[in-house]
């Protein structure tokens, strides 16, 4: 059995086989086995090494060495040079984007300049989230311990505060400022929350960071209740996320164990006590004052602001509500700095995003990047491009409060101004992709289709004029709309926008608004045309057997549900539309492709 | 446990588990399994309770651990090996076969089988 001491790593991501990666695994192979070393190295394709502006990459291990822009032909260089004469290839190697230097020796194989920047998810998929020795093995509650120790709360809020982190749940509200309002309020009493209830469909940061590591978040809890003088803990947690609970109480109860929980922390004085609130998983109760009440035992239902939860929150008493990622960065700008943190981001967004990358890419993921990244960089280079090879169409971002982009929003750095100018919004870091299959009216209507029954019903804009809005859009997507309806469609978005009480009612038009200011064509083909270009609205398409190519097999006429395809055995066959269900199983069954959409 | 009593005790503690947990130099063959609740549905619990059962048949000496999320929802499961001396190396799309064959191939002969994940991000420490 060969025991090799070498190892070739050849990029297999999407990116370096378009720049022919794979002839370049044959060539080191084939060159390899012309020198008799294929016994001492081995050459292997690897998934996507997230360098794909400087494929294709190859590896080198284990002499930290990575090659870049490597072409076929310069394979027999590396194996000559380097493998067999322990001489990197100058001019091949890695260039160090910050410095402009080649990098002949990364002794450090993690530190290349990547795309994405682990902050927030810093130690999920690194630490055991069950044994709270390895959070501290990781420096875990040294912040709790330094603000405990070395600042007042005043001066925790003013590290928070210039550090410029801001809400990471959808609004993007300025962190410190929110504590410093919550630190301003006088009562006897003072909450500090965590929404957990994460309710945008198709996000699962929040959940990720909980299952991951929960202590981090206790310990901004717990941050956060020095600087506004609180001694009481709530985390709301949707029942939904059992293992996120599991972990949380066993974070908990070790913290207590330790004394970094519990009374009198570390000596210092503080109090500070954590307790779990379960939600039933209602959109509506992930809004901060329809959290409140849902914590207090009440109906979810939301109300007025002002006052704010800073003021009056939690049993009336001043409440700082925040979400899971935002206290997830709050230990590490306390350990690295408020400097640290702002170096990171744009002008007017600070740090990471994290991003549940979901839809039409070939790398879905949890991903985190630093704001002001690009669209493009997004799906591109950390998603690998778009699945089968199709054609990109539009991304949504902020979920059913958020919108859809095209192709021409590609390259703005995300933050939350650009997002919000696009038409769309952050959100809490839900992003979906869609290809050339997605119709956008249908999209619209699928957001829609969530937010009707997620209303809490208390304001009527939102209870009934989302019923309209939804109803509208349903005779589009049925080829009955008129060009009048797209005007009703608008301004009706915008009453409820301007109306409803909370954010649900608020945002929830969103998704129609982006639409029709991106994909107006599409719009009009449906009323005007009767057509669905994506061939996505069933009462819009048609379903057509090409004779040319059908073989007359019969699988699609023995698969059809409702016997809507005639033909003789080795013939042609024809489909009924008018009895036809477009199930599209036909498709399916067909070895030959005949089928099309019409 | 007992309770930590101030910074510098926790100063201390950290390093003790640093010891424990990132040693400078490892000396045992480590793997750390993606076990979010996106991972343990894909399969992750039972390749880890089978790689356990493996590893001791093969009379392996390997510390397993759980982690959370790695990112890599496109190749659940996934899992991160770190042998002594070697570059830690992160797997995906690990069913048993797989697993197997990571044990007898990779950590037993140092020969890397399918599935191989380059990170792609950074983490700040
Ligand atoms: C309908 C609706 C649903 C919301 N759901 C969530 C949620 O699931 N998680 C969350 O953190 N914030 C959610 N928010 C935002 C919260 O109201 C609040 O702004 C946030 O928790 C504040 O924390 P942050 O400043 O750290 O972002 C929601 C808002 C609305 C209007």
């Amino acid at each position: 059995m060969a025991t090799y001491n070498k190892h070739i790593l050849v990029c297999g991501g999407s990116c370096c086989t378009s720049g022919n990666s794979a002839q370049i695994a044959d060539n080191f192979k084939s060159t390899l086995a012309e020198k008799n070393l294929s016994n001492d190295v081995q050459v292997i394709q690897t998934g996507c090494f997230g360098l794909c502006d400087q494929g294709p990459v190859v590896k080198i291990m284990p002499d930290n060495t990575i090659y870049t822009h490597v072409k076929p032909n310069d394979v027999r260089r590396i194996v000559e040079e380097h493998i067999e004469g322990g001489k990197k290839v100058e001019d091949l190697l890695y260039v160090n984007p910050i410095t402009g230097e080649r990098v002949e020796d990364n002794k450090e194989p993690n530190k290349f300049h990547k795309k994405q920047i682990r902050i927030a998810l810093r130690n999920c998929g690194v630490i055991d989230p069950e044994n709270i020795k390895d959070y501290i093995a990781h420096d875990g509650y040294m912040a709790l311990a330094k603000c405990l120790t070395e600042y007042t709360p005043e001066q925790v809020i003013e590290v928070v505060s210039a550090s410029g982190l801001s809400g990471r749940g959808g609004a993007g509200f300025p962190t410190g400022k929110k504590w410093a309002s919550s630190a301003r309020a006088k009562a006897d009493q003072k909450y500090v929350v965590c929404n957990a209830d994460e309710g945008d469909p198709g996000a699962f940061m929040d959940r990720s960071i909980l299952e991951g590591d929960p202590n981090s978040v206790l310990e901004a809890m717990a941050i956060c209740g020095y600087a506004i003088g609180a001694d009481k803990g709530l985390i709301y947690i949707r029942a939904e996320y059992p293992l996120a609970i599991e972990r949380l109480k066993i974070a908990i109860s070790q913290a207590e164990e330790m004394g970094l929980l519990g009374d009198n922390i570390m000596n210092s004085g503080f109090n500070f006590h954590i307790e779990l609130r379960y939600g039933a998983g209602a959109f509506v109760c992930g809004e901060a004052t329809a959290l409140i009440h849902s914590m207090e035992g009440k109906r979810g239902e939301p109300t007025f602001k002002p006052p704010r939860t800073s003021e009056k929150g939690y049993n009336l008493k001043p409440t700082n509500v925040n979400n899971v990622e935002t206290y997830a960065n709050v230990p590490i700008i306390i350990t690295k700095g408020a400097e640290w943190f702002s170096s990171i981001g744009t002008a007017n967004s600070k740090g990471t995003k994290v991003f549940a990358l979901a839809g039409k890419v070939n790398n879905v993921g949890l991903i985190e990047v630093p704001m002001g990244t690009t669209l493009r960089e997004i799906i591109y280079e950390i998603g690998g491009g778009i699945k089968d090879n199709k054609k990109f169409k539009a991304v949504q971002t902020g979920g059913p409060s958020g919108g859809c982009l095209t192709e021409r929003h590609l390259d703005i750095p995300i933050d939350y101004k650009s997002l919000t100018q696009a038409g769309s919004m952050m959100g809490s870091g839900g992003m979906v992709i869609m290809d050339e299959s997605s119709c956008m009216v249908s999209i619209a209507k699928f957001y829609l289709d969530f937010t009707v029954p997620e209303s809490c019903g208390k304001c009527t804009p939102c209870r009934i004029g989302n019923k309209r809005l939804y109803e509208m859009l349903d005779k589009i997507t049925k080829g009955n709309g008129t060009m009048e309806d797209l005007e009703h469609l608008r301004n009706l978005s915008v009453v409820i926008k301007d109306t409803a009480l909370c954010g649900l009612g608020q945002s929830s038009p969103n998704p129609i608004l982006s639409t029709l200011d991106n994909f107006w064509d599409e719009y009009v083909e449906h009323v005007q045309d009767k057509k669905c270009r994506a061939g996505a609205c069933k009462d819009l398409v048609q379903y057509e057997i090409n004779p040319a190519v059908c073989v007359g097999c019969t699988a699609c006429s023995r698969n059809c549900p409702v016997e809507a395809i005639k033909g003789e055995l080795k013939k042609p066959h024809q489909i009924d539309n008018s009895i036809c269900i477009k199930c599209g199983t036909c498709i399916t069954k067909c070895k030959f492709n005949a089928i099309r959409i019409k | 446990m007992r309770k930590v009593q101030s910074l510098a005790d926790l100063q201390s503690l950290r390093d003790e588990f640093r010891a424990e947990f990132c040693p400078a130099d490892v000396k045992k063959v480590q793997v750390k399994i993606a076990m979010a609740t996106c991972g343990i549905a894909a399969g992750a619990k039972q390749v880890m309770n089978h790689m356990v059962e493996k590893s001791k048949e093969l009379g392996l000496d390997i510390d397993f651990t759980q982690a959370g999320c790695m990112g890599y929802c496109y190749a659940e499961p996934t899992l991160e090996v770190s042998v002594p001396g070697r570059e830690s190396v992160v797997f995906g799309y690990v069913d048993e076969t797989r697993a197997d064959e990571i044990l007898t191939k990779y950590i037993q002969n140092n020969e890397l089988v399918e599935g191989i994940i380059p990170v792609n991000y950074e983490t700040t420490d």
